[in-house]
């Protein structure tokens, strides 16, 4: 059998029964979890607007949409308890703060052209930060993320579509668009981490082929994507320092507001105890039906063998 | 690698196709009756509001697997009506966004506001074992286009009908509290369901087989029936709320385009 490090030198995946380091372990659930979370307390901001599509078409994409987040929450959970721990209890450290999600659904959603640019620039940013992850060296999560990858895509396509779409519209659409790309162009920035600088678990990340690039790398790629998607949509990005580097081959852009991200990540944001407080009311009013499957379930196993 | 080089209609630039396949492709569609249209409609609006009542559920849900169950036959009842709808002859969206809730012509069982989810089993067990008789009576309908939806329909609302009954029996059947709210959740309905058999008598012998057979086995008793029948187009209030939150942007945004 080969040992952690025999495995990841030969850059194969580490099973569920595979003998890992407990700080390796304890990092995947934490990673994973935070995955799992995001993706269900990400179906809030969009799920919102469901019943407010303005068409049928956009209300059947963003309902599938929604379904697919909560889908693949069930198989990040399913992944993490690979890993020894299992969902009701993640979902308790979610709702008592002891576990984070990604800081960007802590924002509100102001108008239907914010779907289009969650699915835009949010869904494009997680896409960035999640196709290395198809990779990564705990099989369970890589194999997840390979299917969620695909979906993502999928979404993301469709937000630009809407967006494309709603420019081709009357004036107040083209604005609600641009005034929607001013408010989450920062944001989706910082769903790429703390600068590297600043980032003091990367390192060992990295050595467990947990994390294949950099905060910064991840971010500059995404930019450099995203800018000619936004003069083919005809919208400008909130950045003044935003500009090409011939000499890079890359773009040049302004600094994210750190102090920002860290007050959102810390429960400042505008919408985090709007959030947590939902996902604590489902969880809690689901208590009696949860109990009401045990008990039949128990009564019909009785009957069996007894 | 730029996804957005071409153009961004065709389904071939997406992962799994902009849309959802024609189930009535290749089927010829004359011209609908005014009869046949009217009750297109009907069962278009039906599907509407029940899917808006589910849709309301989204991020409610007691557990991730019934988010997505939930969801899965919101969506199908949506893409019903979208059919339902297109076959009166005229637009989908006008229909959805341009009627005020006075003109919908969907049965009060599907529009009464949801409570908790004892509330959402019960309504759906009612909804999806009356749609199932409906629909396969439908199938052979002289009007292919019907006919072809019914056909589509029959195997979502199959499982709809099998998703309620089955957690009608678990919590009818579970605690002394799931039991309460489940008797709750059947006294607070009952009195909507003579609208169903007054509207499709056809319907209402395997209706009240199979309801029967679910509440047995949920040691439930049905309530005594009371309430009258109320026509198509009598509506409960809040009826109105519903509407006016499905077509709040799409009002709000005169001339604009989805």
């Amino acid at each position: 059998m080969s040992s952690f490090e025999d495995v990841l030198a030969a850059d194969r995946r580490i099973e569920p029964r595979d003998a890992v380091p407990d700080a390796y372990r304890s990092t995947m659930v934490r990673q994973i979890a935070q995955h799992a979370h995001s993706e269900i307390i990400g179906m809030q901001p969009e799920g919102y607007w469901i019943t407010r599509a303005p068409s049928l078409r956009r209300k059947a994409i963003l309902l599938a949409k929604v379904q697919d987040e909560a889908g693949h929450g069930l198989y990040l959970y399913s992944a993490a308890e690979t890993l020894g721990v299992d969902r009701d209890d993640l979902t308790e450290r979610l709702i008592d703060g002891r576990q984070k999600y990604s800081s960007i659904f802590n924002y509100p959603t102001l108008s239907y052209a914010d779907v289009g640019v969650i699915g835009w620039l949010v869904d494009g940013a997680a896409i960035c930060n999640q196709v290395p992850l198809c990779r990564s060296s705990y099989g369970p999560y890589a194999r997840a993320m390979i299917r969620i990858c695909k979906e993502e895509s999928f979404h993301q396509r469709q937000g630009y579509e809407l967006l494309l779409t709603m420019m081709g519209g009357t004036a107040a659409q083209r604005a609600q668009v641009q005034d929607a790309v001013d408010r989450w162009w920062w944001p989706s920035l910082m769903m790429f981490g703390p600068p590297d600088a600043d980032s003091p678990n990367t390192a060992r990340s990295m050595a467990w082929r947990i994390k294949r690039h950099t905060n910064d790398e991840l971010r500059q790629r995404f930019v450099d994507m995203t800018v000619p998607q936004a003069e083919r949509l005809g919208v400008t990005l909130p950045d003044p320092e935003l500009r090409w580097n011939p000499g890079r081959g890359r773009h040049d852009f302004g600094t994210p507001d750190w102090d920002e991200l860290k007050r959102v990540i810390s429960g400042g944001g505008p919408c985090n105890a709007e959030r947590i407080e939902r996902r604590r009311r489902a969880h809690e009013d689901g208590a009696w039906v949860r109990e009401a499957a045990l008990a039949h379930a128990a009564r019909r196993q009785e009957g069996e063998t007894g | 690698m730029d996804l957005y080089d071409d153009d961004l209609t065709g389904d071939g630039h997406w992962a799994f196709g902009t849309g959802f396949a024609d189930p009535l492709a290749g089927i010829d569609a004359p011209p609908a009756s005014p009869e046949l249209a009217a009750y297109c409609l009907a069962l278009g609006d039906d599907a509407l509001v029940m899917s808006h009542r589910l849709q309301e559920w989204c991020t409610r849900a007691p557990e991730l697997e019934d988010e997505v169950a939930i969801a899965n036959v919101a969506l199908d009842l949506l893409g019903q009506a979208r059919l339902l709808l297109a076959r009166t002859g005229r637009g989908e969206d006008d229909l959805a966004f341009g009627r005020d809730a006075a003109e919908f012509r969907s049965v009060r069982l599907a529009e009464a506001a949801n409570g908790d989810f004892a509330h959402l089993v019960v309504r759906l067990l009612l909804f999806a074992t009356w749609r199932l008789a409906i629909l396969g009576g439908l199938r052979d309908h002289p009007d292919p286009v019907l006919a072809a939806i019914a056909a589509k329909g029959v195997k979502e609302v199959a499982y709809h009908r099998d998703y309620a009954a089955g957690w009608a029996i678990r919590l009818g059947d579970g605690t002394a509290e799931s039991h309460r709210r489940m008797r709750a959740a059947l006294e607070a309905l009952w009195p909507l369901v003579p609208d169903l058999h007054a509207d499709h008598p056809g319907a209402r012998a395997e209706f009240e087989t199979v309801v029967a057979d679910v509440l047995a086995r949920a040691t439930l008793d049905a309530p005594a029936t009371t309430g009258r029948a109320a026509p198509r187009g009598e509506h409960l209030p809040e009826l109105a709320d519903a509407v006016a939150e499905m077509q709040s942007v799409a009002r709000a945004l005169p001339g604009a385009t989805w």
